[in-house]
């Protein structure tokens, strides 16, 4: 199969990559697919405000050379209990281990080719498009119907090397009536790399996912991901994210409400520092009637970062009785940092209750006044109220053991802070 | 022993000047009541003395044992040995009152006070549910709560001045006999208190040694406990001329004041039958 001279990313080695040779040339239509639609420019309303006229991906090598597993982070005593442990380093899948039989993994083969593009198809944007083309360890984890599995699935993404642009696929397969919990965790050191990860979530009827994202890259590092979760009847999804670092973040999420009493719970907290830049487009889409869902964004910007949340409610003709909620807050705690919220409705059914608030601002005087009145030094309270911002999102991520890390992490981050000063 | 010396303050909010000329001075072991109808500047005093942002102090000054505070941050004054319980305790998300008082208490170097079990022994004294005390800051907790949990801290941080904005607001008789015993033991033990109320009730458990009439940003009158009690009687109508009187301001203590309207300015009373 020979390589497409004109890739957006120069040319891969197609036969070094996993797949039937029919998928290898679904793997060359999205290839395609990018290579005519080009780089996405910051005209257009999905990538305003971003900095991606500065993407040059002549800059990145197009490698999967893998590596060793790095330390653990904020997962921290997550792997001795997890139901399943998968590594990928620099796009490639490094070792899996699973304890729990109704977890599936599958790399290679007809499930995983039938997975891939089951949720994100070819076609959808550039990112997608690329990912498809290039993805070297797509990974599908599928879980049994009627199955409960009772601690987390980590899967881990590393990336330790500098210039390479890789992009990690995952598919999680919910079979009817199960119950799992998954968390991402996506790390790197100081590097500039470009990763573009694209995860599908398919959450067969009645099934219940807790997936939390964990994003600790070092501070050069551009990421731009996609996650679309497909619920069915009467199925719940939790999708969180945690943004800590990178350059510029990016992350699209999708939650599609497909079938009647399907729910989402969305929520993110991010903190931006330096010259951060953290990106969130969120789309809660409503196809069928009594399903709800609720969004939750809370995020910091200091030093010169900068924060963009855009956000759509979307009700369908057919969608009745459906609950519709967004709310984004970002603390601006420095003259320099910047942040815009903007959120949007598009309802086309009389029959649902929804309620969209976004607010950027600095941190709350009253509280740090309060705190100030007991003795609590002006900085530790400010410390406090940015911590206590929080609170609430955290208490609502998936795992108590990686909430109090991050937890920690954000104490750490706003004493940090203080010391800078 | 300390004391907290107000001189000559003046206290500007917005473009508008409260407090305009005021003196005060209290000293450890005393009580002083500061009495006065809406809108006259009470509550203006407590956060200036504070130091709450946005209240200028444009004359005058406050002194904790001869140092100035005006310059000084809030937390600063706190260590010191100020302390305010606020008229309506602000909710703070995700914080709760042992870590606030850990941080505090370590800040002023006694981080060996196990404050876990101080603020339970003094939660179980003036009634408060314990675990109320694990939820944060201020957060779902009812109004009288929330001034029983304003106690407990004012008793574990144990400090040298304590000015009360209208602790007995929101307190069922009980909860004010338990929060206000606990305060006199307190000054007995050597706390100053500068008491901001409009009722008598709370001095009936808090003795008071002295009680001000604050009007207009002034103290107009000072005297002893049976000024209280001719308030109750006779309501603020002789302190207030009408030029002094708040726009809207309803003048009445309970409803003695319609009494008091005959030795006063034609005022407006806010108990009166509209249909009569």
């Amino acid at each position: 199969m020979a390589p497409t001279p004109t890739g957006p990313f120069g040319s891969p080695e197609w036969t070094d990559l996993i797949g039937s040779s029919a998928f290898l040339e679904r793997r060359q239509e999205a290839e395609k697919n990018a290579s005519q639609a080009g780089l996405p420019s910051f005209e257009e309303e999905l990538w305003r405000y971003t900095p991606i006229d500065d993407l040059d991906p002549s800059h990145y090598r197009l490698e999967a050379p893998g590596g060793p597993v790095v330390g653990p982070g904020l997962a921290l005593g997550m792997r001795e209990d997890a139901a399943a442990v998968i590594e990928i380093v620099n796009g490639q899948l490094i070792s899996t281990m699973i304890n729990d039989d109704a977890v599936v993994v599958h790399s290679e083969g007809p499930e995983m080719e039938k997975a891939v593009g089951s949720v994100v198809p070819i076609g959808t944007d550039f990112f997608t498009d690329c990912n498809f083309g290039y993805c070297t360890a797509p990974v599908v984890v599928e879980i049994a119907r009627d199955s409960v599995v009772t601690s987390p699935i980590l899967i881990c993404q590393h990336t330790t090397i500098s210039d390479i642009a890789w992009f990690p696929r995952l598919v999680i397969q919910m079979g009817e009536n199960s119950e799992a919990t998954v968390v991402e965790h996506q790390t790197s050191p100081a590097i500039n790399a470009l990763v573009c990860p694209v995860n599908e979530i398919q959450v067969g009827q009645a099934a219940r996912l807790k997936y939390l994202t964990v994003q600790e890259h070092g501070p050069d590092l551009w990421q731009i991901a996609t996650q679309v979760a497909e619920v069915q009847r009467d199925a719940h999804v939790s999708l969180s994210q945690v943004a800590l670092g990178g350059s510029y973040a990016r992350a699209r999420i999708d939650a599609k409400m497909a079938g009647q009493g399907s729910s989402s719970e969305i929520s993110a907290i991010y903190f931006g520092r330096q010259k951060a830049q953290h990106d969130f487009r969120t789309f809660q889409k409503h196809q069928a009637p009594h399903s709800t869902s609720n969004l939750l964004f809370k995020g910091v910007v200091d030093d010169d970062s900068r924060a963009i949340y855009t956000g759509l409610i979307r009700i369908e003709p057919d969608a009745a009785d459906v609950n519709a909620f967004q709310t984004n807050r970002t603390l601006k705690l420095s003259e320099n940092a910047w942040a815009e919220s903007v959120p949007n409705l598009e309802i086309e059914n009389n029959d649902v209750k929804c309620s969209h608030a976004s607010a950027v601002g600095p941190i709350d005087e009253d509280q740090k006044f309060y705190l100030e009145t007991r003795g609590v030094p002006a900085d530790v309270a400010e410390a406090l109220v940015v911590k206590g911002f929080f609170a609430d999102v955290l208490e609502g991520l998936p795992s108590e053991l990686i909430s109090t890390a991050i937890n920690g992490r954000i104490e750490e981050l706003v004493a940090l802070d203080k010391e800078r000063q | 022993m300390s004391t907290l010396s107000i001189t000559n303050l003046g206290v500007v909010v917005g473009d508008q000047e409260i407090v305009k000329g005021l003196d005060l001075e209290v000293s450890s072991g005393q009580v002083h009541a500061v009495m006065g109808p809406n809108g006259s500047g009470k509550s203006t005093l407590a956060n200036a003395i504070m130091g709450r942002p946005g209240y200028q102090i444009t004359s005058g000054s406050i002194e904790l044992d001869g140092q100035d505070l005006c310059s000084l941050p809030t937390w600063q004054r706190a260590q010191m040995g100020l302390f305010l319980a606020m008229q309506y305790p602000t909710e703070v998300p995700g914080v709760s009152v042992r870590e606030t008082l850990e941080l505090a208490l370590q800040a002023r170097g006694l981080d060996q006070i196990d404050v876990a079990s101080r603020l339970d022994e003094e939660a179980q004294s003036i009634g408060l549910r314990t675990e109320l005390l694990e939820r944060a800051l201020n957060v779902d907790l009812s109004g009288g709560e929330k001034k029983r949990n304003e106690t407990a801290q004012l008793a574990v941080l144990v400090p040298q001045i304590a000015v009360l904005d209208e602790l007995d607001s929101g307190l069922d008789i009980d909860a004010l006999r338990s929060c206000a015993e606990r305060i006199e033991i307190m000054t007995n033990d050597g706390l100053g208190v500068l008491c901001i109320t409009h009722y008598h009730r709370l001095l009936d458990h808090l003795a008071a040694d002295q009680v001000h009439i604050l009007v207009d940003g002034q103290i107009v009158e000072s005297g002893g406990p049976e000024l209280a009690k001719e308030l109750e009687a006779n309501g603020y109508s002789r302190f207030i001329t009408s030029e002094q009187e708040p726009d809207g301001v309803s003048v009445a203590i309970g409803g003695a004041a319609r009494e008091g309207q005959s030795s006063g300015p034609d005022l407006e009373d806010p108990f009166a039958d509209p249909l009569a």
